[in-house]
């Protein structure tokens, strides 16, 4: 009865993986007709090239520092949201919207918070006197701001979804190691560190997998925010595989950028199943 | 004074933990306040750098919403959204409930292994596979049309589906389906009159997670979809609601409230099994 579900999947995840791999080593337009395998040319021309190399980076740096301060702004958030109090729904329904609207819908919302003439962040900087009125940030349009603001608006996304895997973490957490702790003495501190997030570390895990795994091969944000701009500063590779193999309608190069995701993916999805396997046993 | 100073430190940790709680509301919540007063402001209240931006200086108006719904295409994509999300719930259910039921049931690890596999194909991104789909979706005279992300969404919506339901179908019992095969149901008999009415609350989970996803997905239609009439909302309003270099800021951000909000609603109410889904495993 599994076999219809597993065909289904197979035609369209397992087919175009494989056409994907194909595609990488091939040589492949939009309208060309006929393959020629080409060896690693797509992938050489690729690393020549160095826009790609500052999609490789920024893919990095989007992936990792936005990952950062996901799992410390979730921990303190968990952490304040652990037991219960008046309103918890409302402050749950709030801090959840990020990841819950569409992301794409509230990339747009930030676009507007961070227009180049209507920015409310610069009418309050300016307010405060920390910009200048005649030339205030440009948070999109200059390279630094731009990817600050992505990594940003990303953090901002994904949050919320760290926050609520930490928070089941930390409910399911047996109570009576950090209370032992507490009479013998151990202060706030030191329960948290040396117990309570020890003892989460399977939990914290499993957030920051799948944070990495969102993070790294997605679009949504840098294409509505910037698409890669200003002049590619903030490309990274999915926005680079798009440019290229969608819009540039250069199938072969395109997809040899995607492959550069599959390294990330295999590494994430092996630590997965590890981590699976363990809980598994004990 | 062992106790007053203990005491001390729960008002303490009550206040800190107010301050954290509020301000990280403010912060994750704050543009959706934003486009919900922009939605309403008047354009000269909007554009006028003099104003405090936070709140309303000029009297409220309508004028964006009358503009969104009037001259625009936003009716139609939320139609389309429906409409696809409707279709692709229906595909996942057909695929999935028997499917995650029988890997439920197999016995030996393989059930156990085909369903991990099945769930690792959910972490296989769309910005892997968009490029070969693109040229699929071709082939199959799909391009352009609603009916290429219809096609293509249940090959995330099943994955995850299968994944949610294992879940449900093993806290079931075996034992009660032998007894109902032993007075002389079939295995198809027993599962559709016993298994499926017990775990209907994991069949709904399903149903507003796919849909869920479907108004979430972004890069699919992105590729898939060239005009504007066939779009979803989650793309059509980023995209296409923008004309040239013109933002209509103020019908730009009361379609994104209008989209999100109804979503947003939804998936609260399902999120603990959701998120129960992710944490198979390492939570038990």
């Amino acid at each position: 009865m599994f076999l219809p579900a597993v065909l289904y999947v197979l035609a369209l995840v397992g087919v175009p993986l494989i056409l994907a791999f194909l595609y990488s080593v091939g040589d492949v337009k939009v309208g060309s007709v006929g393959y020629h395998f080409v060896g690693l040319a797509n992938f050489r021309s690729v690393l020549e090239s160095p826009t790609f190399r500052v999609a490789l980076r920024n893919s990095f740096i989007f992936t990792i520092s936005s990952q950062i301060l996901v799992l410390v702004g979730a921990t303190i958030l968990a952490l304040s949201l652990k037991k219960a109090f008046p309103g918890r729904w409302l402050l749950r329904f709030l801090i959840l919207l990020p990841w819950v609207a569409p992301v794409s819908i509230g990339s747009i919302g930030w676009k507007w918070i961070l227009d180049s003439l209507y920015s409310v962040i610069n009418w309050v900087l300016i307010r405060l006197h920390l910009a200048n009125e005649f030339s205030p940030p440009m948070w999109l349009g200059d390279p630094k701001l731009a990817m600050l603001s992505i990594i940003l608006v990303q953090t901002w996304h994904m949050l919320p979804f760290a926050t609520v895997i930490i928070l089941a973490g930390w409910t399911a957490l047996p109570k009576d190691i950090p209370e032992a702790a507490e009479v013998d003495g151990a202060g706030f501190f030191r329960r948290l560190f040396q117990i309570e997030i020890p003892m989460m570390l399977p939990i914290i895990n499993v957030a920051v997998l799948f944070g990495i795994i969102f993070t790294f091969t997605d679009m949504t944000v840098v294409y509505i925010l910037t698409r890669g701009g200003p002049y590619d500063t903030t490309q990274v590779l999915p926005t680079q595989a798009f440019q290229t193999g969608v819009l540039g309608s250069d199938l072969a190069e395109g997809a040899a950028i995607s492959m550069f995701l599959v390294p990330i993916l295999i590494v994430v999805a092996w630590l997965m199943l590890r981590s699976a396997h363990r809980a598994e046993v004990t | 004074m062992a106790l007053a100073g203990k005491k001390g430190r729960r008002i303490g940790g009550g206040f800190v933990n107010w301050f954290v709680r509020i301000a990280f509301a403010v912060l994750l919540a704050f543009p959706f306040y934003w486009m919900l007063i922009t939605s309403f402001k008047r354009t000269s209240d909007l554009y006028n750098l003099k104003f405090n931006p936070f709140i309303f200086n000029e009297p409220m108006t309508l004028a964006h919403l009358k503009l969104l719904f009037g001259e625009t295409l936003f009716l139609r994509w939320l139609w389309n959204t429906a409409f696809a999300g409707t279709i692709v719930v229906a595909i996942t259910l057909v695929l999935a409930v028997p499917a995650a039921y029988a890997l439920t049931r197999l016995t030996g690890r393989w059930g156990q292994r085909v369903g991990i596999g099945i769930f690792l194909t959910y972490l296989i991104p769309p910005t892997l596979l968009f490029i070969p789909l693109s040229r699929i979706v071709a082939s199959l005279g799909l391009q352009d049309s609603l009916w290429s992300i219809i096609v293509v969404y249940p090959s995330f919506t099943i994955p995850f589906s299968t994944w949610l339901l294992m879940g449900f179908f093993k806290s079931i019992p075996q034992e009660l389906e032998d007894a109902a095969m032993v007075d002389g149901l079939t295995r198809f008999q027993a599962f559709v009159k016993l298994v499926i009415p017990i775990s209907l609350s994991g069949i709904l989970t399903v149903v507003i997670f796919s849909f869920t996803l479907v108004t979430q997905e972004f890069v699919y239609a992105l590729t898939f979809i060239a005009s504007a009439a066939h779009e979803t909302v989650g793309l059509g309003v980023p995209v296409f609601l923008i004309r040239g270099d013109v933002y209509y800021w103020g019908s730009l951000m009361a379609a994104c409230l209008i989209a999100s909000l109804p979503i947003a609603v939804l998936y609260n109410l399902f999120l603990d099994r959701f998120i129960a889904g992710f944490t198979v495993g390492a939570v038990k």
